[in-house]
């Protein structure tokens, strides 16, 4: 086989599965601190493109004041899910939980796309789309740099949480009571994570809009970051790193080299593929906690 | 006054656990009987095909889920791919000479073959993976159905499903195959009714409160979660024939895609978990609810004479989806049944304030 096609569809994969890790560390985060499955969190990526493209678009404002604008936003949108809905279902079973984020998946996904306009929306984040040869090989500058501000990003989110906030945020993920007792406001703590979250997403969906656009399709990242989620483990940091490249590389080379043997679409199946294969071989992920129960 | 639970008084055991212990309930039942028989009769062709049979045929595949999800617990994101397997598990075997009654058992067991076996990867652990694998099984399903040209027969193609027949007779007119799906879904909703009276039932019951504590009583909950995830894939399949072969006449990947089954996630929440009654309701209104929207955005427009973009028209089914599941799980989290309970236990006592027990 040719190496440097290898090599090329490897290295382009790990960069758009670092992208994608972006979307998971929300997923990550939530389940972290308050045990609940986000799957609204591809809706949110999705929000998140619109609002930026909207404040660029629509206000004219500066592309990075546009970007600035939107992570506030969605901060908001974040704590207000939290607040208003989470909230409200602590103690309900985890069925209705999933049940309420599948439900705001659903809704974000008609209302954003149906008030902003659902055709595709250009969002020039000004990268060149000259490739960088490296050897024989062709890097996508735009995922080059897109995904070195992914990895930037969960390495940030990693050190903050040898902060004072991150310090009360691993408290509140490893015994909820026993933070309560301590003086620690859980409720805080968990409403942080859902901001951050949604500002994870935000920034997921701003890099992938200036790749391919934004529109509905961003929220299908959700399947992606599901499946990065569970392979690195579903409460740990270094596990994302680690799974979204692998997803990203397995991604690119199913695309790569088996799209011409079956006929296409297998870039959207090997997450699907992966999530089936970590559940059976080893369901706590590759870094992750196993689950004790306790009666 | 009205229907008046006072002055019942049972005086044998078996009359206290029939399905309906008042008189009222029986006659409404009844009722209802008889109008789903004679619907053909009341309703015009166009009503028929495009509600009442829908309706039917989507109530089956609801009741079917809802037995997994109310009745066990255990989340499921990829029904819609349980069902697709059995539509076209039955369009082949039928077009490959197998008469349509066993076709019809026949898409019952392979989808619970394939459903259990991808329930069975995540059921050793929660909830939440749960949903995941569901979730990816119905992105496997829909790849293999788009992309294995023996089970699709080729990309963007339908496969035309002949019709129906029953012991020799073909089922060629609208309400014979309109009495197929209802005598399908007749016999999946007596099967709901009594499946709570039964050990089986009860089992269930005690898996969804706290599966570990389940354990503890002796019910193992690995092999009741697998029973209940095979009984509920074995209906899916069946709705999924029903559906194919009396309402689409043919079948093609895009019947069963994702959307369908967050639609029917959406009937169980909105129906109610764990009703029956529920199922019918939730079916009906998530059905309705977008055909009512739709004439209501027609109204408003025709008379405001606001333009309402047509990306929001078409998003608008997307929108009501999400807010019906956000809003019955945060106001009412058992559904329209219990709405319909709250209504028919007022007028139970009406002069009255308050059940007994």
């Amino acid at each position: 086989m040719d190496l440097s096609l290898f090599g090329e569809l490897a290295i382009n994969g790990a960069l758009v599965g670092l992208m994608y890790g972006l979307v998971a560390l929300g997923i990550v985060l939530i389940y972290r601190t308050s045990g609940i499955a986000n799957l609204a969190q591809g809706a949110l990526a999705m929000t998140g493109g619109y609002l930026t493209w909207a404040g660029a678009n629509l206000l004219g404002l500066p592309l990075f004041v546009a970007i600035i604008v939107a992570i506030g936003a969605m901060f908001l949108v974040g704590l207000f899910i939290e607040r208003v809905a989470l909230r409200r279902l602590t103690g309900q079973p985890i069925i209705m939980i999933i049940m309420l984020t599948i439900g705001l998946e659903i809704m974000l996904r008609g209302l954003v796309p149906g008030t902003l306009g659902s055709a595709a929306k250009r969002l020039d984040l000004g990268i060149p789309a000259t490739p960088i040869f490296l050897g024989d090989m062709l890097i996508s500058r735009v995922y080059l740099v897109s995904g070195g501000i992914a990895l930037a990003l969960i390495v940030a989110t990693l050190l903050l949480f040898y902060s004072r906030m991150g310090i009360m945020l691993r408290a509140v993920s490893d015994d909820q009571v026993a933070s309560w007792s301590v003086g620690i406001r859980v409720e805080h703590a968990i409403g942080f994570a859902w901001g951050l979250a949604a500002i994870s997403a935000t920034a997921a969906g701003v890099l992938w809009g200036g790749s391919q656009g934004v529109d509905w399709t961003l929220s299908l990242l959700l399947v992606k970051a599901l499946a990065i989620a569970i392979l690195g483990g579903l409460d740990s940091i270094i596990g994302i790193i680690v799974a979204s490249i692998i997803v990203g590389v397995c991604e690119g080379l199913a695309s790569g080299l088996l799209d011409p043997l079956v006929g296409g679409g297998t870039r959207d199946v090997v997450a699907s593929v992966i999530i089936v294969v970590t559940l059976l071989l080893k369901p706590e992920g590759l870094f992750g906690r196993e689950h004790i129960q306790r009666v | 006054m009205l229907y008046r639970a006072a002055g019942i008084r049972h005086t044998r055991y078996q009359d206290e656990r029939r399905l309906w212990p008042y008189a009222f309930d029986r006659g409404l039942v009844t009722l209802v009987v008889l109008t789903m028989l004679a619907a053909p009769w009341l309703f015009s062709g166009l009503q028929m095909s495009s509600y009442v049979l829908p309706w039917v045929i989507w109530s089956t595949a609801a009741l079917g889920l809802n037995l997994l999800m109310g009745g066990a617990g255990q989340i499921h994101l990829g029904y819609a791919a349980v069902m697709a397997i059995g539509a076209y598990t039955s369009v082949h075997a039928v077009r490959l000479g197998l008469p349509f009654e066993l076709s019809l058992i026949l898409s019952g067991f392979v989808a619970a073959a394939i459903g259990t076996m991808f329930g069975a990867a995540a059921l050793r652990i929660r909830g939440l993976y749960l949903a995941v694998a569901t979730l990816a099984m119905q992105y496997i399903v829909d790849f293999v159905i788009g992309h294995v040209p023996a089970v699709s027969g080729g990309t963007q193609a339908a496969i035309v499903a002949p019709a129906p027949s029953i012991f020799g007779f073909a089922l060629r007119s609208d309400s014979a195959v309109y009495y197929l799906a209802l005598a399908v879904c007749a016999v999946v909703t007596i099967f709901s009714l009594n499946v709570r009276r039964t050990s089986f039932g009860r089992a269930l019951a005690a898996i969804r409160e706290k599966d570990f504590a389940a354990e503890i009583l002796g019910v193992s909950a690995f092999r009741f979660k697998l029973s209940a995830f095979w009984a509920s894939s074995f209906i899916g399949g069946v709705a999924g024939t029903l559906l194919a072969f009396c309402y689409y006449r043919t079948v093609t990947p895009e019947q069963f895609h994702i959307e369908i089954s967050i639609q029917l996630v959406a009937m169980v929440i909105v129906g109610g978990l764990g009703s029956v009654l529920g199922s019918f309701f939730g079916a009906g209104l998530i059905l309705l609810a977008p055909l009512i929207i739709n004439n209501l955005i027609d109204a408003m427009m025709r008379s405001v004479g606001i333009d309402i973009g047509t990306d929001f028209r078409s998003h608008a089914p997307l929108m009501i989806f999400g807010a019906l599941i956000v809003g019955f799980l945060l106001i009412e989290p058992l559904g329209l049944a219990k709405m319909y309970d709250n209504v028919r236990k007022y007028f139970l006592v009406w002069p009255f304030r308050h059940m007994g027990k």
